[in-house]
């Protein structure tokens, strides 16, 4: 319960004002900021989904690793077409780092673990990861993207991140 | 012939109409931004439900009572046909946020 909270907490304060507001002030994250932060949480879930794929036990568990693989890529193909469309480069940024480098922890973390304990680590960490992101979701990307086209893939985004939220939160309570 | 012989054959006729109703109707709900429209249809047993997911995201139709369990791919539509009246609420089992429901009249 502790690691699962703080997770959760420090995945939103990455997420909102210290490290967005970090190195820019009070400034609102930019389109391609946006862009780049949203990317790099999809590949975030796609490669601990892929870990899982390979490492998990529960027929449920690895279904719904299977799941995560192909919204994530399918929202990212989207992502991708839409800022070649706009002709954005997406921008590296504070909070993607602090995102990817976290998420690289987790994996490692995570590898340690085999068998049950592997598959209730790895629905934990994706409810509170899909939570985290749903969060900066509606408080800070998308009341921020100035870009009508971005905020609505960001709002269709939001919408399939809840539903996974939902989806990890069955999936969570069938383990127990 | 004997008066029980007659009711059972009516019996038989009006499950039969109830089975094929005349004029069975198809209806279209589209899957398309993680929403389900319209999220209440009223139909009625023997009536085809046309199934259209509009979104680059895999779906499914599944009733909560386990009446049907439709697989949508991306971008695919499916039909089936309802064989039971009463009100049914249905998901998407990969996003359970999806949510409507079907009333089936007999």
């Amino acid at each position: 319960m502790f690691i699962r909270w703080s997770v959760a907490i420090a995945a939103v304060a990455l997420l909102s004002s210290p490290v967005l507001q970090g190195a820019r002030a009070a400034d609102k994250p930019t389109d391609p900021q946006i862009a780049h932060i949203a990317y790099t949480a999809g590949v975030i879930d796609i490669n601990a989904a892929k870990q899982a794929v390979k490492k998990a036990k529960n027929k449920d568990v690895k279904a719904f690793a299977e799941d995560m693989v192909r919204d994530h890529e399918a929202v990212n193909k989207q992502a991708l077409e839409l800022v070649k469309k706009l002709n954005v480069t997406p921008e590296d940024n504070d909070t993607s780092r602090t995102l990817s480098k976290q998420a690289s922890d987790k994996l490692a973390e995570l590898d340690k673990l085999d068998g049950a304990a592997f598959d209730k680590a790895y629905v934990t960490n994706e409810v509170a990861y899909h939570k985290a992101v749903n969060g900066a979701l509606e408080t800070q990307l998308i009341p921020s993207a100035s870009n009508a086209e971005l905020k609505s893939l960001l709002q269709t985004g939001l919408k399939i991140f809840q539903g996974h939220q939902q989806h990890a939160e069955h999936v969570a309570a069938e383990l127990k | 012939m004997r008066p029980g012989r007659l009711l059972s054959i009516a019996t038989a006729i009006a499950l039969v109409s109830m089975i094929v109703p005349a004029g069975a109707e198809t209806v279209q709900i589209t899957m398309e931004n993680l929403e389900i429209t319209p999220a209440d249809v009223a139909l009625k047993v023997g009536d085809t439900v046309e199934w259209i997911n509009k979104d680059v995201f895999a779906h499914t139709a599944t009733a909560v009572n386990g009446d049907f369990d439709v697989n949508l791919p991306a971008k695919k539509s499916a039909t089936s046909v309802v064989k039971k009246a009463g009100t049914v609420e249905y998901y998407c089992r990969f996003h359970p946020n999806m949510k409507a429901t079907l009333k089936i009249a007999p």
